[in-house]
């Protein structure tokens, strides 16, 4: 058995924001969640997305930091910044290719997902994880993904000419081994394929 | 007297609602607990298993219980999460209150509160008779609570009329399972939703109203199993559903006889199964033979093309489980809207085996516990009946009173409010429920509750409803308590006690005890524990459907929950109902119902162009009592809007955001538009979680299923337009008092 994983499967998430309330309860960040949970446009679906730190294999944020105030842990995980460090200048925030630091003015330091570590370096799950109702985030190992998930899951991205590896996993359908935005195809314009009156239009 | 003593605006300010932020102390406090406490979710009837975080008698936080095989994992929704806000709250309730004309309430002792209320049922009785005071109680008590309501008020208050609040939510499913199969549970366990090939969920917004249920469909779907959702909104599991059917509210019925045509017409009927195990096959296929799909289609207002392919889904599948909730069962038609559901199940023949079944999704906490032990009106211990003789003998005796003193079958929840509108009914002591944001036709209960000569609350909080009491009596949290629950697998599973109430409230059930002993039935109520009232009601409920005799609290613990039936000490529990071949009518045969569609109560017309439909969202449970008091739900979700589709929109002038007033013949709102693509355009959706000038319930009407009594929530006519902004005085209450932000 691998060790336990980071998976995301965007489209089992139901929008509940149960990991947005649970991150708030991490003892690093009490009283603040550090996951986001993008309502992708809520005129046309009900789609949403949570979005943790993937934590990279070569993090970003950490590289364009002038005060190196991020550090990455020997595992892999990469911490928010450090306060004495950290001089609020948002370069991280800028520079991460997932959208997932964040400035907080009231303390002056860029915040972000640490992956649970009080807990996950303990051997407990995230709480995010821990608490998806719909498993859309699950903390679990590669075999019992194999077994229970259909699809594939990815940890490579590639942003135009720029590769990332990270160490969260994104489930991908079979045909795919990387997440190329260059293969996301843009929205026809006009076309809602969630729109309800839509569906209620007898033509096939 | 049961009118406002002080104004909305004063009564807020002192007793709420306001929202509680942060555990005691801050985020900064310590967090590290005293102890961690095994205990289930307050909130919906998943009953999700959760430890709370106890440190100094207060509740501080919680952390996930991780290997209770429902919420396997630790899984909790946005409510689960934040549930311990409620603990140690500003607003919390510490003393009993009297009504002051004019000024609000005063605080007064326990003892004079009791007297007064035990002064109140006398009088009243004298005076009009022992049915002219009734009692409102409520699913989201323990068992133990709500089968001490029931002896309560056929015991020591000597009234018919006693029913609760699971009457407002999913009785029509209740009824509808009992004249199919005998026996008003899920069929199944919740493991067996994950190994059907065809999922059918009708009327059931799962990802917000029971989120921990979709890891269980969304399981089904990675085994292959394909998904089909009715529901005039695109509800998250209806996103990525294989056919969604965009059903017309109240056209159910359409799609579901529909697909029983084209079954029939392609030969997907279990022939054999229908001979041997069932009664009443034939009515159905005389019914159902007009109902093509292009007949169905007009019924349901969806494309024919959309029924085929329901049908072709569920028509030849191996395996099959059905899911149903409020979108089938809120109507003036709601429980043939659960036969015609059934019907599916039966005549494919699929159910009592792994991955075959059905169920309804119980709403509240205890909606399935609450239902079973005598809080009905029409009900007695382990589900027996009030009208059957031999039943009423059974609990007389068990209760040791004379069968003649034992009152016969009341009044239903709303009829208790129509009774008391038309003087009938003079006092009322409620618990549990919050009718003032919950019933049906806002103005009509309020004007009832008003008409009251006595009303008597026992609550945690100073809802919208207790605001109208005479005395308020302040009663106990979840975790404060403990006692069992019946999940909506039909698992009855312990709430651990995890805190004492704070200094001047009570636990529930010593009120009730101490109110039968000043009634003059203290020796019918000498309970020392709710362990106590649990022992007597598992035997109280020995030899009736709903078995709890072989269950005990150990057994729960050590089992993780025992499903009844359980009629011995060394039974296991029965997670998987009709698995032996019987169903539970005498014969052991179920029953098939023909079910003709009809007209809901108001349909639209050139006046009231618009169908409403009303339903809850992920962050608040039911009235908003409890969640419009915990900031981070009541945050996620601070007020109502309407929903409508940019096409209405269009019409209306009205773009996302702005004021709109909706309009019924029995009230209005004014609510800020939310313009999505993903409602019918046809229809209007309103969550209906807040109160006064915000109440979704202003609008709706106050038509009953004939055989469930329930409230056609999902169905009535309104008109919408733009409006510069609100004219109500309550709009500029903090949202969660209902006022407008």
């Amino acid at each position: 058995m691998s060790e336990r994983a980071f998976f995301i499967d965007y489209s089992r998430c139901i929008g509940c924001k149960a990991c947005v309330h649970a991150c708030a309860e991490c003892d690093t960040h009490r009283g603040r969640s550090m996951i986001h949970l993008e309502t992708i446009e809520r005129r046309d679906t009900v789609q949403t997305a949570p979005q943790v730190c993937m934590h990279c294999h070569d993090p970003i944020c950490a590289r364009v930091c002038p005060a190196d105030a991020i550090k990455q842990m020997p595992d892999g995980v990469v911490q928010s910044s450090l306060k004495p460090r950290c001089i609020g200048c948002s370069n991280c925030v800028i520079a991460c290719p997932f959208g997932v630091p964040k400035y907080y003015g009231e303390i002056d330091q860029m915040m972000k997902c640490d992956y649970c570590y009080d807990r996950t370096s303990a051997g407990k799950k995230p709480m995010c994880a821990t608490v998806c109702p719909s498993e859309a985030l699950v903390f679990t190992t590669r075999e019992d993904i194999e077994r229970r998930r259909r699809g594939r899951p990815v940890n490579q991205f590639h942003f135009g000419g720029e590769e990332v590896r990270t160490k969260v996993y994104v489930m991908v359908p079979e045909t795919m081994d990387a997440l190329d935005v260059r293969s996301i195809e843009p929205r026809t314009p006009g076309a809602h394929d969630d729109d309800v009156a839509s569906l209620l239009e007898e033509s096939e | 007297m049961a009118r406002l003593p002080a104004s909305i605006a004063d009564l807020v300010e002192r007793y709420g609602p306001r929202t509680n932020d942060a555990p005691p102390g801050g985020w900064s406090a310590p967090s590290t607990p005293d102890r961690l406490v095994k205990t289930h979710c307050c909130f919906c009837g998943q009953q999700c298993a959760i430890q709370l975080k106890v440190r100094d008698n207060h509740v501080i936080g919680f952390e996930p219980w991780e290997d209770f095989p429902f919420n396997h994992g630790g899984k909790l929704c946005p409510k689960g999460v934040n549930r311990y806000l409620q603990n140690h709250h500003p607003d919390r309730l510490t003393s009993p209150l009297a009504r002051v004309e004019g000024e609000g309430f005063r605080e007064i002792a326990w003892s004079d509160a009791l007297d007064r209320v035990v002064a109140e049922i006398r009088r009243i009785q004298a005076a009009y008779g022992n049915d002219a005071f009734a009692i409102l109680s409520g699913s989201s008590l323990t068992t133990e609570k709500a089968y001490l309501m029931g002896k309560f008020a056929r015991v020591a208050v000597r009234t018919a009329n006693i029913d609760y609040n699971g009457r407002l939510c999913m009785v029509s499913a209740a009824a509808a399972s009992k004249k199919v199969f005998g026996i008003d549970r899920a069929a199944n366990p919740w493991s067996d939703i994950s190994k059907a090939e065809a999922v059918l969920v009708a009327g059931a917004n799962i990802g917000e109203c029971a989120p921990i249920t979709t890891e269980y469909i969304w399981q089904s779907r990675e085994n292959g199993a394909k998904l089909i959702v009715l529901d005039p909104r695109m509800t998250p599991i209806a996103r990525s559903a294989d056919c969604f059917i965009p059903v017309r509210p109240g056209g159910d019925i359409g799609v579901l006889n529909g697909m029983l045509h084209v079954m029939i017409e392609r030969g997907w009927i279990d022939r054999s199964f229908i001979a041997e195990r069932t009664h009443g096959w034939d009515a159905v296929e005389e019914t159902v033979r007009k109902y093509t799909p292009e007949y169905a289609a007009k019924i349901a207002g969806v494309p024919a093309k959309l029924i085929v392919r329901a049908a072709e889904i569920w028509g030849p599948a191996r395996t099959s489980f059905l899911l149903h909730a409020r979108g089938i069962e809120h109507h003036s038609k709601g429980v043939e809207n659960c036969l015609a559901a059934l019907n599916l199940v039966l005549a494919t023949g699929r159910i009592g085996r792994e991955g075959c079944g059905y169920a309804m999704i119980t709403g509240q906490g205890n909606g399935q516990g609450g239902r079973e032990h005598g809080q009905k009106a029409d009900q007695l211990p382990g589900a027996r009946d009030i009208g059957n003789s031999d039943d009423r003998r059974h609990i007389a005796d068990f209760w040791g009173i004379r069968e003649n003193e034992l009152p016969q079958k009341g009044l239903s929840y709303v009829e208790i409010l129509e009774a008391a509108h038309e003087g009938r009914v003079k006092g009322i002591l409620l618990i549990c429920s919050n009718p003032l944001v919950s019933a049906p036709d806002h103005r009509f209960a309020r004007e009832a509750i008003e008409r009251l000569e006595f009303f008597g609350v026992i609550d945690f909080f100073l809802s919208e409803t207790a605001r109208h009491a005479d005395v308020v009596l302040p009663g106990s949290l979840m975790e404060e308590d403990e006692g069992v629950t019946t999940n909506v697998e039909g698992r009855v599973i312990l709430h651990q006690k995890a805190v004492d109430p704070p200094p001047g409230a009570r636990v529930d059930w010593q009120i009730i005890c101490d109110l039968a002993e000043r009634l003059g039935a203290g020796d019918k109520f000498r309970f020392r524990s709710p362990r106590d009232i649990f022992e007597e009601l598992r035997v109280a409920s020995k030899g009736g459907i709903a078995d709890y005799y072989g269950i005990t609290w150990e057994k729960i613990i050590e089992n993780h929950g025992v499903f009844w039936p359980c009629p011995t000490l060394d039974h296991p529990g029965t997670p998987r109902l009709y698995a032996e071949g019987r169903f539970g009518h005498a014969d052991g045969k179920a029953r098939f119902h023909a079910v003709e569609w009809r007209p809901a109560a108001e349909e639209t017309d050139d006046d009231y162009p618009l169908v409403l439909t009303t339903g809850r969202v992920v962050a608040h449970y039911l009235s908003g009592t409890q969640s419009r008091r915990i900031g981070p739900l009541q945050g996620q979700t601070p007020q109502p809007y309407c929903e409508m589709h940019p096409k209405l929109a269009e019409r209306l002038g009205v773009s996302d955001g702005d004021f709109v007033r909706v309009e019924s013949r029995r009230g209005a709102i004014t609510v800020r538009a939310l313009v999505v693509r993903t409602i019918r355009p046809d229809t209007v959706f309103v969550p209906y979680h807040w109160p006064v000038d915000r109440a979704a319930n202003n609008l709706t009407v106050r038509a009953l299923d004939p055989v469930s009594r329930i409230p056609e929530y999902k169905v009535c006519a309104v008109r919408a337009r733009k409006v510069p902004g609100p004219d109500d005085a309550t709009a500029t209450l903090r949202p969660e008092a209902g006022g407008l932000v």
